[in-house]
């Protein structure tokens, strides 16, 4: 779960990490009485969970009035990569001399949260990875111990941030890791930390993702998830409790266990359609899930064909055939071709109950997304 | 022959009293698993379907000889079940349990190095030898006993490749789910290695997905170290970038690392042919054959 720059922030003042001096805006006018109050030069971010702004034309420096409204007509409203921006941070521009980046991650490989330090700071930290991996200084950290405060000014030095500002950069280092552990983050960076001409330190980004399975024992993070879908589908998906996620093809997709419904989507793409989402209905789905599922994806105006497909181990077969009647039988008229598979535990049982007036029906998964590729093509041609 | 478990293999259930952990302990007894215990604090003394509960894995293991456990123990409580299992020194323990905060699992793999313990999954469906043992959720019936080991990262995409090769009549050593989570214990390489062992596994079919490294080591160890002809699949090859797909550990990273492409490119270098589809998979395992 990712979090807004401006909730990340949030997050840091009140842990001691000096971040600039911002305000939340919704408008053209919120943005310039924010402007009024900071002075400038001022900076408008769009708050959307984009990676590469500031290349999109989502971040703007204003050095006067005229800009800051120019810039607020510009980024309000824009789509950024899909999303649409409705709020933007106005926030006091930095006068700084350097820029580098500081972050706390996981190590998949390694098992252990790793702290990370680059004087390359203020570019895609994953650039850096890539085309200069020495540029980057790196620690990891004893999941069990936790951090030894020796650790962060260890890889600051490593990373050969200026002496005069070290300490404080480690201090800043420290800090991000107390909060990667206390808030269960998967992954926590600023980039860039901006040293000033008079040798200060301050965060300018901010970027904090959640663990999801750790939300239990967040609840004000939680809380803060709510705020931040963008997708009213996603916002859905969550009310749901469903694993969803909306991509831009055309043909649905519903199915039960992660790998089978990343297959499904991939045949889909193989026989040449397009995934309109990913929707994993999870194990052992009563009907009630299953006719939640549809309404989600029948709710997407970009679906025009669905292929349902479950391999029940303990999902069973008459279960999902039952949510598949109650879901369609409700309707005059079906809204979108549904194609069925159904198979695994209880799935002739399944296939004895499913109403084949209101469904089509296929054996095999590779026939069942062919099919649904089909149905798809005939609505858009 | 099998790899990890096998018809001797004695089970205690962490959660059996538990819906999930109740109903799943009678499919295995159904399938001939030795379940000899439960353990479930404060449940100590009950019966469950004639299996003895007790209320640390340690007395269970003591009072019935139990060698390996399987935990069915909700995401809040599980990785103190696990460390339990690993502090028990039982020989496998495998987390069913979807859900497990990362950080929580980053302590418990810090445990799992310092144990003989194997650890399988979190997140996973867990390890049958057809005809011998079930331990986890794995539906029996579709699998049968033959010569073709199987290790994956998903449940119902097992069973899929399963139901692929059942019908060209081609059955399993051992099939095993290692688990959707970003830090597992057994890896595709352990599983790999422990089938390249196995006399009876002829081939083997690894099913990967996007995230994480694993696979590309899995194709590093192919080439240097198996003689046994390995296929694979490859799941999430249309996933967008910083999306979780229903695993926690199934995300490619902003930049691109943990792409479908970059785990078929590995595999495909060390000679392993990757199906675009199940149905191909299986046709690769019926030509090794």
């Amino acid at each position: 779960m990712k979090l807004h720059e401006h909730q990340a922030k949030t997050i840091f003042a009140d842990a001691g990490i000096p971040v600039p001096e911002s305000r939340l805006a919704t408008s053209v006018e919120e943005v310039l009485d924010a402007v009024d109050e900071i002075g400038y030069p001022a900076a408008i971010k769009a708050q959307v969970h984009v990676g590469g702004r500031g290349k999109a034309g989502g971040i703007k420096i204003a050095t006067d009035r005229d800009e800051a409204e120019q810039y607020a007509e510009e980024i309000l409203g824009m789509d950024l990569k899909g999303y649409t921006v409705e709020t933007v941070l106005v926030e006091a521009g930095v006068d700084f001399v350097d820029e580098l980046y500081v972050g706390v991650t996981m190590d998949r490989g390694e098992g252990k949260p790793v702290l990370m330090v680059s004087t390359e700071g203020g570019v895609d930290i994953e650039t850096v990875a890539e085309e200069t991996p020495d540029a980057i200084a790196r620690e990891h950290v004893d999941p069990a111990f936790g951090l030894h405060p020796y650790q962060a000014r260890k890889v600051v030095y490593e990373a050969g941030v200026d002496a005069d500002v070290a300490l404080d950069v480690a201090s800043i280092l420290s800090t991000l890791y107390d909060l990667y552990e206390d808030s269960d983050a998967s992954e926590i960076e600023v980039n860039p930390v901006m040293i000033t001409s008079d040798r200060d330190v301050t965060a300018a980004d901010a970027v904090m993702n959640i663990d999801e399975d750790a939300l239990f024992r967040q609840p004000d993070l939680a809380d803060l998830a709510e705020e931040s879908y963008e997708d009213d589908l996603e916002r859905k998906a969550g009310e749901y409790g469903f694993d969803y996620v909306r991509l831009s093809g055309n043909v649905g997709i519903i199915g039960n266990g992660a790998g089978l419904v990343m297959t499904t989507l991939d045949l889909v793409d193989y026989y040449g359609g397009k995934p309109a989402n990913f929707l994993d209905i999870g194990g052992g789905a009563k009907a009630e899930r299953v006719t939640q599922a549809l309404d989600m994806v029948f709710s997407d105006p970009n679906v025009d064909s669905v292929v349902f497909n479950i391999f029940g181990g303990i999902t069973r077969g008459d279960e999902v055939a039952k949510g598949i009647n109650e879901a369609l039988e409700g309707f005059d008229e079906i809204p979108k071709k549904v194609v069925v598979r159904l198979a695994g535990t209880n799935a002739e049982e399944g296939m004895e109950i499913l109403n084949t007036d209101l469904v089509e029906v296929e054996a095999t998964l590779e026939a069942a997304v062919q099919r649904a590729v089909k149905n798809a093509e005939e609505v858009t041609q | 022959m099998s790899i990890f478990v096998d018809d001797d293999t004695r089970v205690v259930v962490q959660g059996i009293t538990g819906g999930e952990g109740k109903f799943h302990a009678g499919q295995m007894i159904e399938y001939g698993t030795n379940v000899v215990a439960g353990a479930v604090p404060g449940k100590g003394g009950q019966a469950v379907d004639g299996v003895p509960v007790y209320d640390t894995v340690d007395e269970a293991v003591e009072a019935e000889d139990a060698d390996a456990s399987v935990i069915f123990v909700p995401p809040a409580f599980a990785a103190d079940a696990v460390f339990e299992a690993l502090d028990t020194d039982l020989d496998l323990a495998v987390a069913i349990t979807e859900g497990i905060p990362t950080q929580d699992m980053a302590k418990v793999n810090k445990r799992l190095g310092e144990t003989d313990t194997r650890l399988l999954g979190p997140n996973c469906p867990g390890i049958i030898t057809p005809g011998e043992a079930k331990l986890g959720i794995l539906p029996g019936n579709i699998f049968s006993e033959g010569n073709v080991g199987l290790v994956s990262r998903s449940g119902t995409l097992t069973y899929q490749v399963v139901d692929n090769l059942t019908e060209r009549g081609i059955g399993q050593t051992t099939a095993i789910g290692i688990g959707g989570d970003p830090i597992i214990g057994t890896s595709f390489v352990d599983a790999l290695e422990a089938f390249e062992a196995d006399d009876e596994t002829d081939a083997v079919v690894m099913c990967g997905e996007i995230g994480g490294e694993d696979e590309e080591q899995a194709a590093t160890f192919i080439g240097e170290h198996m003689d046994t002809p390995v296929t694979g699949f490859i799941a999430g090859r249309t996933a967008p970038p910083g999306k979780r797909m229903g695993h926690a550990g199934a995300i490619v990273s902003g930049s691109g690392t943990g792409t479908a492409q970059s785990k078929i490119d590995a595999l495909n270098d060390a000679g392993v042919p990757v199906g675009d589809t199940p149905e191909d998979v299986a046709d690769h395992v019926e030509s090794f054959l």
